[in-house]
C-alpha cells in the first residue's frame, strides 16, 4: 500500500444469492482528492461503500487506512463503527430528521446519553455553518431549508465528526445548477482541508468539473483507476458500458413534424390549470410527435404534465383528445382516453414496492380493464413476460417484489406497464433520473421508436441534451408559466438559457 | 432443498402454520386422547360431533369470520379497528330486538339479520368516513365507535338484556337437526368460499394492497384509494354483524355488555399471527382465519390442562410473545442468515471438486 492512501480495499468479493456483486476490487483513495466511483447500475458501486461503511460484510478482501502515518487493517461491523473510524456517508435520500432544528440534527446519536448544553451546542452548530458557508441558522426547522442546505447540513455534521473519507451517494440527483455549484464549493473546500471524497454520481459533467480521479467498475469487478485528464468523457462511458458508444451521438430525432394547419391533435388543452399548477396554459400534441417541457426546477414542468393526466385537482380547462372534447377529471379518465403517465418520483409514485413484478407491470392495464375482470394468472404472467423480455428488465423472476430490482429496473418495469396499455400519447416525466448511461440511451431509443409508431410522447428531463435529443418540439417554462417554444432548428442550448432568461432568440 | 418448501417458507403463512403444528405436536406429546372425537346425542336428540378439535373450530368462528375484515382494513388503512367488538354487540341487539318484535320463524330470522347487517355496515362506514375521507389514524377514529358501542346497544334494549329463545336460533348457534357439525363451522366455511370467490373474481386483493402500500401509485394508477378503504370497512361491517348473530345465537341471549368482550384485541392478533404486517400493504386473508383457530387452539389446550380460567390470559400472553418473536423481522432475518450458513458450508465442500 502507497503512502499517500489514506483508504485502500484490497480484493473485495461480495455475493448474494445468484449473483457474485464485487469479484477481486480493488479501491484506492488518496488524501485530500474528489475521487469518482463510476459505473452503471448494477456494477457494484453501491455494493462497495456498502461493505466500506459496514452495511454488508464483506465475503473476503482487506480494508486498510492510513489516516495518521500508520497503515492498519480495519474490519467494519456497522455504519456506526465506520463513523467512529472516520468514514461518513451523505446518501441521496436525506437521512436526517426534517423536524428537528439544524443543530440538533448536528449533533444527534452523538451525545453520550447525558445532559444536553443547548446554549453550547447552538453555539458549535453556528460556527461550523459559518465555517463551511451553510446558508442555514442553528435554530431553524431542517425540514425548512432547501435538499441541497439539508445535503450541506449532512455533509457538515460528517466534517464536524472529525471525518475523513467522506462518501457522497449521488447528492446531486435533485439540485438545481445554482445549489449544486454551492455543493461543489463546499466540496472544494473540504477537499483543502484535506478531507478525502469519494463521489457517486450519474452525471458526467460534474465529474470532469470537480473529481481528481476516476474508478470505473463494471458488472462487479475493476475496469480501472484514472487520472481524470488521462481520460476524456467518450473513453469514460465506453468503459462503463463495455463497448464503444457511437449511437449516443447518432441518436437524433430527425423527424420533424410538419405543422399542417387541419391536422388534428391528439391531445389538445385549452386554459388547462390544476391546484398545482394554476396559471392557465394552452398546449397540443400531434400524432407521433417528441415533445418536452423544459425549465429549471421549479419551474413547473412536471406540475403542467400532472394536469394534463390530472394527477392533481383540475380546476378548469377545456381538453379535446383526437378532436372530441372530453372530460379528463382525475387518472382513470385520462387512462381511458389512452394517456400513460410515467411520474417523476418512481419511489413514491411509480412503484409499489412489496408487489412483484408481475403485479407492478400489469396494475395500469388491469385497473383500465377494470375491478371484476381480473386477469387471469396465466394472462398476467404472459403480459409481464412480453415486456421483461422486451425492455430487457433484469429480475431474478417476475415473482420477485419490484423493490429488489435496481432503480433502472424498476423504472423500465414502470414503463412496460404504461406500454403495456398500448397509450396513444405517453408522458414520461423524467424517466432517466438516477438510473445507468446503458438504460439511458435505452429509454431514448424506446421514446423515438415509439414515436416512430405514432405514439405522441411528452419527455422531460434535467438534462438538456438529452431532451435535445429526443424531441421535435420544446416549450420553457419560468415561473410556472410557458415562456417560450422552440423547434427546428432554434433548439440549441443558448437559445434555452436565453429564453429562459426571457431574451430573444438567435437562429442556428 | 425443494421449490415448494422454500416458497412455503418464503410466504406469510409461515407463522400461522409453525404455531398450529407445535400445539399439535405439544398436545400429541402431552395426551393423545385430545383429539378424540366422539359422537353424542345432544339435549334435542341429534347425535352430533363432540371433541376438543371440533369445539377449536367452533369456538374460534366469530373472530376467524372478523378477522376477515379486519385484514382487509390493516392493509388498505395502515392501522386497525378496535371498535369491532362493540358493533357486533349493536348488531346483535338489533337482531335480537327485531326477533323479540315478530313470531321467530325463518324469514324473520333472515330480515332481523340483514336489518342488522345494514346497520352494522352504516355503523362501520362511519368509520370508514372518518378514516378515509378526512384521514384520521384509524385506532383514533374507531375510538369513538368502542367507546359508545356498548352504550348505543344498551339503548337499543332499553337497558336490558333479553333472551331469544327458539329451536331454529339454537340450531344457527349449535346444531341443524341432521347435521352432526356445528352450524358456525359451517358459516364460517361458507366465508371463506365467499371470500376466495370474491378474491379470484375480483381485483379487490391486487387493488387494497396497492392502496395499503403506495396510495400515490393507486391515485396514479386510476385507482380511487377513498372507495377501497370503504369497501374494507362495507366488508368488515358484514362480517362483524355475522359474528354477532352467531354468538347471539350460541348463547340465546344478548348481553350488551358481554358479548365478545375483548375480542377486537383477539381479531388484531389473528391478523398478525397471519402474517399480514399491522403497518398495511401485503395481507394473507387465510393467514389471518388460521391465526384465529391458532389462538382459540391455544386456549382449548390450556383449558384441557386445567389451567384455572383466571389464569388462561397469563399463559396465552406467554405464548403470544414467543409467536409474535418468532414473527418478527430480527429474529426471521437470523434464522435465514443461520440456514444460509449452514447451506453454505455444504456448498464450499462442493468447490473443490468443481475446481479440478
Amino acid at each position: 500500500m502507497q503512502n499517500d492512501n489514506v483508504l485502500s480495499m484490497r480484493k473485495i468479493n461480495k455475493s448474494f444469492p445468484g449473483v457474485q456483486a464485487l469479484k477481486n476490487v480493488d479501491f484506492n483513495l488518496r488524501k485530500g482528492e474528489i475521487h469518482a466511483l463510476m459505473g452503471e447500475n448494477g456494477a457494484g458501486k453501491s455494493t462497495l461503500i456498502k461493505i466500506l461503511t459496514g452495511v454488508y460484510p464483506k465475503d473476503s478482501g482487506q480494508i486498510f487506512i492510513n489516516f495518521d502515518g500508520t497503515v492498519k487493517e480495519i474490519n467494519v461491523k456497522s455504519p456506526y463503527d465506520a463513523q467512529n473510524m472516520g468514514i461518513s456517508t451523505v446518501y441521496q435520500e436525506i437521512t436526517l430528521c426534517p423536524n428537528l432544528t439544524v443543530a440538533e440534527n448536528m449533533f444527534i446519536g452523538r451525545g453520550n446519553y447525558r445532559m444536553v448544553n443547548w446554549r453550547a451546542m447552538k453555539k458549535k452548530t453556528t460556527e461550523i455553518l459559518n465555517k463551511l458557508n451553510i446558508p442555514a441558522r442553528a435554530t431553524q426547522q431542517l425540514g425548512t431549508c432547501s435538499i441541497a442546505v439539508q445535503q450541506m447540513v449532512a455533509i457538515a455534521r460528517s466534517v464536524d465528526m472529525d471525518c475523513k473519507v467522506l462518501i457522497l451517494d449521488e447528492p446531486t440527483s435533485s439540485l438545481d445548477e445554482q445549489e449544486v455549484d454551492k455543493l461543489f464549493s463546499l466540496m472544494r473546500d473540504l477537499k483543502s482541508r484535506g478531507v478525502s471524497i469519494i463521489y457517486i454520481t450519474h452525471f458526467l459533467d460534474e465529474v470532469y468539473e470537480i473529481c481528481d480521479r476516476i474508478t470505473v467498475l463494471r458488472n462487479g469487478e475493476l475496469v480501472g483507476e484514472y487520472e481524470i485528464k488521462d481520460l476524456p468523457r467518450v473513453q469514460l462511458i465506453s468503459k462503463m458500458m463495455g463497448k464503444d458508444l457511437d449511437d449516443i451521438s447518432s441518436l437524433q430525432n430527425k423527424k420533424q413534424i410538419e405543422e399542417k394547419p387541419d391536422a388534428v391533435p391528439v391531445y389538445e388543452a385549452e386554459e388547462l390549470s390544476s391546484l398545482e399548477c394554476p396559471n392557465p396554459f394552452n398546449f397540443k400534441i400531434h400524432k407521433g410527435e417528441v415533445n418536452g417541457f423544459t425549465g429549471l426546477l421549479g419551474s413547473g414542468r412536471s406540475e403542467s404534465v400532472r394536469a394534463i393526466f390530472a394527477a392533481d385537482k383540475i380546476t378548469g380547462g377545456k381538453i379535446k383528445v383526437n378532436g372530441k372534447t372530453v372530460k379528463i377529471k382525475k387518472p382513470r379518465d385520462a387512462m381511458m382516453h389512452g394517456i400513460g403517465y410515467l411520474p417523476e418520483d418512481r419511489k413514491r409514485d411509480g412503484i409499489v414496492e412489496d408487489l412483484s413484478v408481475r403485479e407492478n407491470i400489469i396494475l395500469a392495464l388491469q385497473v383500465m380493464k377494470g375491478f371484476f375482470k381480473p386477469f387471469s394468472k396465466a394472462e398476467a404472467e404472459a403480459f409481464a413476460d412480453k415486456y421483461i423480455k422486451l425492455l430487457g428488465i433484469k429480475t431474478a423472476s417476475m415473482d420477485t417484489p419490484i423493490k429488489s430490482l435496481s432503480g433502472g429496473n424498476q423504472q423500465k418495469a414502470i414503463l412496460a406497464r404504461w406500454l403495456l396499455t398500448n397509450p396513444q400519447y405517453l408522458i414520461l416525466d423524467e424517466p432517466t433520473r438516477g438510473i445507468d448511461v446503458g438504460t439511458k440511451v435505452e429509454i431514448q431509443k424506446l421514446v423515438l421508436k415509439l414515436a416512430e409508431e405514432g405514439v405522441s410522447v411528452t419527455f422531460i428531463s434535467s438534462e438538456i441534451e438529452e431532451m435535445l435529443r429526443t424531441c421535435s418540439r420544446l416549450i420553457v417554462m419560468r415561473d410556472r408559466r410557458i415562456v417560450g417554444e422552440l423547434k427546428g432548428e432554434e433548439m440549441t442550448q443558448a437559445n434555452i438559457m436565453h429564453t429562459i432568461a426571457g431574451e430573444a432568440v438567435q437562429n442556428g | 432443498m425443494g421449490n415448494g418448501l422454500k416458497k412455503i417458507a418464503r410466504s406469510q403463512l409461515i407463522i400461522p402454520l409453525i404455531a398450529l403444528l407445535l400445539l399439535i405436536v405439544f398436545n400429541l406429546i402431552r395426551d393423545i386422547e385430545f383429539f378424540s372425537i366422539t359422537v353424542k346425542t345432544d339435549n334435542s336428540g341429534n347425535s352430533v360431533l363432540s371433541g376438543n378439535l371440533i369445539s377449536i373450530l367452533n369456538g374460534a368462528s366469530a373472530v376467524a369470520i372478523m378477522s376477515i375484515g379486519m385484514t382487509l382494513i390493516t392493509s388498505s388503512c395502515k392501522g386497525q379497528d378496535i371498535s369491532v367488538a362493540a358493533l357486533a354487540a349493536i348488531a346483535g341487539s338489533v337482531f335480537v330486538s327485531v326477533l323479540r318484535s315478530n313470531e321467530i320463524t325463518i324469514p324473520v330470522i333472515i330480515i332481523a339479520f340483514l336489518f342488522c347487517t345494514v346497520i352494522a355496515v352504516l355503523f362501520s362506514l362511519f368509520n370508514g368516513v372518518l378514516v378515509a375521507v378526512f384521514k384520521i389514524q384509524p385506532m383514533i377514529a374507531t375510538l369513538i365507535l368502542f367507546s359508545a358501542g356498548r352504550s348505543i346497544a344498551y339503548w337499543i334494549n332499553g337497558g336490558a338484556t333479553p333472551t331469544v329463545q327458539s329451536p331454529l336460533l339454537a340450531s344457527i348457534g349449535g346444531f341443524i337437526p341432521g347435521i352432526p357439525i356445528p352450524t358456525p363451522i359451517i358459516i364460517m366455511v361458507i366465508f371463506l368460499i365467499l371470500i376466495s370467490l370474491v378474491l379470484r373474481f375480483t381485483n379487490l386483493g391486487l387493488y387494497t394492497q396497492v392502496v395499503g402500500i403506495n396510495e400515490g401509485t393507486a391515485h396514479l394508477n386510476g385507482i380511487n384509494p377513498v372507495w377501497i378503504k370503504l369497501i374494507a370497512f362495507i366488508i368488515s361491517g358484514i362480517c362483524v354483524a355475522t359474528a354477532g348473530c352467531i354468538t347471539v345465537c350460541r348463547i340465546g341471549l344478548i348481553n350488551h355488555e358481554t358479548l365478545l368482550l375483548d375480542a377486537e384485541m383477539d381479531v388484531i392478533l389473528s391478523v398478525a399471527i397471519g402474517g399480514t404486517a399491522l403497518s398495511g400493504g401485503k395481507f394473507n386473508l387465510y393467514g389471518s382465519v388460521l391465526g384465529a383457530y391458532v389462538i382459540q387452539a391455544l386456549t382449548v389446550t390450556l383449558y384441557a390442562m386445567k389451567v384455572p380460567s383466571a389464569a388462561v390470559k397469563s399463559y396465552k400472553a406467554i405464548v403470544i410473545i414467543l409467536i409474535v418473536l418468532i414473527s418478527s423481522p430480527v429474529v426471521r432475518s437470523f434464522t435465514v442468515k443461520a440456514y444460509k450458513k449452514l447451506f453454505k458450508k455444504q456448498e464450499a465442500k462442493e468447490i473443490p471438486v468443481k475446481a479440478s
